[in-house]
């Protein structure tokens, strides 16, 4: 038996864990020998475990274009969530990947202006499209990015926003919370709302992540202001084990989220049964 | 009996004393029946059932109905009132949104020991005076009515309903019944001749679930083989350990409320005969606290859960389990 | 065509048995058949067919992947496949032999899973055709010919003889290995059974379900069908109709502490129970009418969306026996169709 197969991991090393929020952290993960475990595209996902605690898949929120390592933004909300989040740096873990489809960097996005919208951890999935854009600007046109949470100290990746994003040229931010809170004299308000504020040209391609009801509302009003639906991309997200399309649970109608997604155009989700 | 019934859940729906009807709906052949909810005359007219095949007990869907809006009436064999009288005392069933009809019970049929004698191909089953003529793709077959009855029936502890609004018939008596014998015999077995009987029995186990989620007392919202973290949730056994546990858990769980209606062997793939499980707690309890039958009133308390000065020492355990 | 006497049929075994693992189905104490590995005097059994599936031959129901070993902070991934041994499953019907099949199409395409793979490149499948069906038999609806198996090898029953005839090489391996015991003969009492099994076939009650109307092209019509709401009404949530399926496919991944490292393995999942899509934050299949649902839309609808018009569906006829309510695939097509 000298094949390779998909459900035996590899080894990962944590070699940094930041604090994005109270219920947020982003983990480093490297090879023992250093560098990446393996490579991605933008969107995919990787099933990360503590053996003898669980295996969930997580988006991988790092661009391709890091070559050094992969990087995870995961929310505390179950058993394993829980386990990483107590964990330090150094400690290893066991990785596997890179499933699933990507957000269509290389066709449908070129020469593309881009509007990212997301919602509290939704950022994730997106952060590695945006840095991936942003790592090759020239094949991209303008890219407005829409991002809310519940406050200020619930947006993830906040520093990398501020120090990175915002000082981008031809990259514009626009941030929003749920409620005031004092030190924050940004926008307030619920994403879907202030993407219609906000007014943005229907040239424009969306990609857009969050909790399901945000991405419910938004998709309303993206409708509202003109755009349709072929224009919008999402990323699902539903119980996974293998991986590969083979032990039979995340799947949407005929379509398997690990495999045929995550990443979705809505009118592709249109034809599907409601069942997300 | 089965025109008396479908005349009494017609006229129930008809004067609006019930909303719904439990009962048996026929399928595609003559045994195939499946438990199912009637809400008019003409659902009625089309499909109920109620013949020698319709031995599932509907009990256990009252937990499910009575949580609905409307009153439900159900059908309850003898062995089926006593299921859910343990479920009105179990505070699972709203008594007052059930309106029970008491209906003569069996001994039911088991197609399984049809076709154990090699009759295949079956196409139709009529009793005639307790001769089965069995109609088949093979032409046509005879055997005892005694010799095809359920498993379950052929113990049966009694013809008594102890719930019930109105009767079908004349009510029973409860049976002495032989549903000790084959406890007995494994009690006599030496300890290493009952372990590999129990052994063969649990391995065939496919852990299915059909067992449990059959059985009218495990009614738990999360059963705890269910529960991530419960630490025992498996869906496979890792070891033979595990496979011998899920069963004999699931035994004490039920002990003392378990009222012996045997639906855990009926609806067993692989024919374990699981009942003989909780047969044991029975026996034992009736021996060390008394007779006792879970399901006989809604008001008394199980031994297991009742304690009181004259209880045995847990010491028994100890000399009994010595050989 | 080649055949042997049945009652040589022991000294079969025993050969084949000298030669590799075989296993075959035989009748257990409590009456049920069962595939088993074969031991001298085992006898055949002669029912129709065993309680569970041939498909635990290449997917069993449970099976470790892979252990760990966990030490401070350091994690060793130890891979414990190891190559099968070759084997021969003898007896197989033709519904089961289909089963393969259809497991194929989701364990052989990329990635391929290898631990699945390993036993299909080891394992000899030889069927047996089919003399009785059983009127829960209803594997012509899908398109399979139980006089007529599939499988590496087919052999048939006249009632004196069996016959032997490859299907593909790994099959005539099977049958050269056995030759000395094989003499070639006449085959007019075996056209008869064949004959007679057909005429038996067209009568069963089933014969005349058809797939015509399933398949992938109403996808949303039969999965908003007011249907579900009545056919899963007095489903138990148990997973026996998956668990004695040959073409349920669906697993879980779980670790098990041993108290010496971490076994991973993986065991058959039922998408009828609840916990099947449970993830930390919701469930897309809250009520038993949605797993319900999926299990049928997978075979019926799903699959063969993704497969060619294949359905994921033999025939067989086990969760027509099995189901303890029973509620089965015939009765949802039935219910269901819409013409």
């Amino acid at each position: 038996m000298n094949s390779n197969d998909t459900l035996i991991p590899y080894i990962g090393v944590v070699t940094d864990i930041r604090i994005d929020t109270p219920d947020v952290k982003t983990f480093r993960v490297e090879a023992p020998e250093g560098g990446k475990v393996f490579e991605h595209m933008p969107g995919q996902c990787a099933m990360l475990s503590i053996p003898g605690v669980g295996e969930a898949m997580f988006s991988i929120t790092s661009s391709p274009t890091n070559k050094e390592f992969m990087e995870f933004s995961i929310k505390k909300c179950g058993c394993l969530t829980n386990w990483l989040h107590a964990m330090d740096v150094g400690q290893m873990i066991t990785i596997r990947g890179p499933y699933g489809n990507a957000f269509p960097v290389e066709t449908e996005l070129k020469g593309k202006d881009l509007l990212f919208i997301a919602g509290g951890i939704g950022l994730a999935p997106l952060r590695s499209v945006i840095n991936y854009v942003r790592d090759n600007r020239d094949n991209y046109g303008d890219v407005q990015i829409v991002y809310g949470s519940r406050s200020k100290d619930d947006l993830v990746d906040y520093k990398e926003i501020l120090d990175e994003w915002m000082s981008d040229k031809g990259i514009d931010v626009n941030l929003t919370i749920d409620n005031p809170q004092e030190g924050w004299d940004g926008h307030v308000g619920f994403v879907p709302n202030y993407v219609k504020e906000l007014n943005p040209s229907t040239s424009k391609t969306v990609l857009v992540c969050g909790p399901p009801i945000m991405i419910k509302f938004t998709l309303a009003g993206l409708k509202e202001l003109g755009f349709t639906e072929t224009q919008v991309y999402t990323t699902m997200e539903l119980r996974m084990k293998c991986g590969v399309g083979k032990c039979g649970r995340c799947n949407i109608g005929n379509k398997y989220v690990c495999k045929d997604g995550p990443v979705f155009r809505f009118d592709q989700l249109d034809e599907l049964p409601d069942e997300y | 009996m089965q025109e008396a019934i479908i005349n009494k859940a017609k006229q129930l729906l008809a004067d609006g004393t019930v909303d719904r009807v439990i009962g048996w709906k026929k399928g595609e052949f003559a045994y195939d029946i499946t438990p199912a909810v009637f809400g008019s005359a003409e659902e009625i007219d089309a499909d109920f059932v109620y013949d020698d095949f319709t031995s599932a007990n509907v009990s256990k869907y009252l937990v499910k109905e009575t949580k609905k809006e409307g009153k439900v009436l159900v059908f309850l064999k003898p062995c089926d009132t006593y299921s859910l009288n343990q479920l009105i005392k179990e505070h699972r069933v709203d008594r007052e949104k059930v309106y029970v009809v008491g209906i003569p019970g069996g001994p039911k049929l088991d197609i399984e020991k049809i076709k154990a004698k090699g009759i295949s191909g079956i196409l139709s089953v009529k009793n005639e005076n307790y001769t089965l003529k069995i109609e088949t793709i093979y032409g046509e077959e005879t055997m005892p009515f005694s010799e095809a009855i359920l498993d379950k029936c052929a113990s049966c502890k009694s013809k008594k309903h102890v719930v019930y609004d109105e009767l079908i018939g004349e009510d029973g008596e409860v049976l002495e019944s032989n549903r000790f014998d084959m406890v007995e015999q494994l009690e006599n077995m030496t300890a290493e001749e009952r372990y590999n009987f129990w052994r063969e029995q649990l391995s065939k186990c496919i852990r299915c679930n059909a067992c449990r989620n059959v059985c009218p007392a495990c009614t738990c919202e999360k059963c705890v083989f269910d529960n991530p973290t419960s630490g025992v949730e498996n869906k496979a056994a890792s070891d033979s350990f595990e496979e011998n546990m899920f069963h004999i858990i699931r035994a004490f769980h039920v002990a003392g409320r378990c009222t012996d209606c045997g639906e855990c062997s009926r609806v067993c793939p692989q024919n374990i005969p699981l009942h003989l499980l909780n047969r044991k707690f029975i026996k034992d309890i009736n021996s060390l606290y008394g007779e006792y039958q879970a399901g006989e009133d809604t008001t008394s308390r199980a031994p297991l859960t009742n304690y009181t000065f004259d209880d045995c020492e847990a010491s028994i355990v100890h000399e009994r389990g010595v050989e | 065509m080649l055949r042997i006497s049945l009652d040589k049929i022991d000294e079969l075994f025993e050969a084949v048995n000298s030669q590799q693992a075989l296993y075959i189905p035989t009748d257990r104490k409590d009456g049920a058949a069962e595939y088993k590995k074969y031991e001298s005097g085992m006898k055949m059994s002669n029912k129709l067919n065993t309680v569970r599936s041939a498909k635990d031959f290449f997917f069993p129901q449970t099976e470790n992947l892979v252990e760990f070993k966990m030490e401070g902070k350091k994690i060793e991934v130890k891979d414990i496949r190891e190559e099968s041994e070759d084997f021969v499953i003898f007896g197989v019907r033709a519904c089961d032999a289909r089963s393969f099949t259809i497991l194929d199409k989701v364990y052989l395409v990329e990635p391929v899973d290898s631990f699945y793979k390993n036993r299909r490149d080891h394992g000899t499948v030889v069927t047996m055709a089919c003399t009785r069906p059983s009127e829960t038999c209803f594997c012509q609806t899908f398109g399979i010919d139980p006089t007529a198996p599939e499988g590496d090898a087919a052999c048939w029953s006249d009632g004196s003889f069996l016959y032997f005839k490859a299907n593909t090489d790994k099959g005539q391996k099977f049958i050269d290995s056995i030759s000395s015991l094989l003499d070639d003969g006449d085959t007019a009492e075996l056209d008869k059974a064949i004959e007679k099994t057909k005429t038996i076939m067209s009568k069963l009650p089933l014969a005349n379900l058809s797939t015509e109307n399933f398949g992938g092209d109403k996808l949303n019509e039969y999965f908003n069908s007011d249907k579900w709401g009545e056919l899963s009404e007095s489903c138990l949530g148990c997973g026996t109709c998956t668990f004695v399926c040959p073409t349920c496919q669906c697993y879980d991944i779980k670790d098990f502490n041993t108290g010496d490292g971490i076994k991973r393995f993986r065991c058959w999942d039922s998408c009828m129970y609840s916990d099947f899509t449970k993830m930390a934050h919701g469930n897309p299949r809250l009520t038993q009418l949605e797993r319900f649902r999926q299990r049928f839309m997978h075979k019926l609808v799903y699959f063969p969306k993704n497969n060619e018009g294949e359905f994921g569906c033999v025939g067989c006829g086990r969760c027509l026996s099995k189901c303890p309510i029973s509620m089965n695939i015939v009765k949802v097509m039935k219910a269901l169709e819409v013409k």
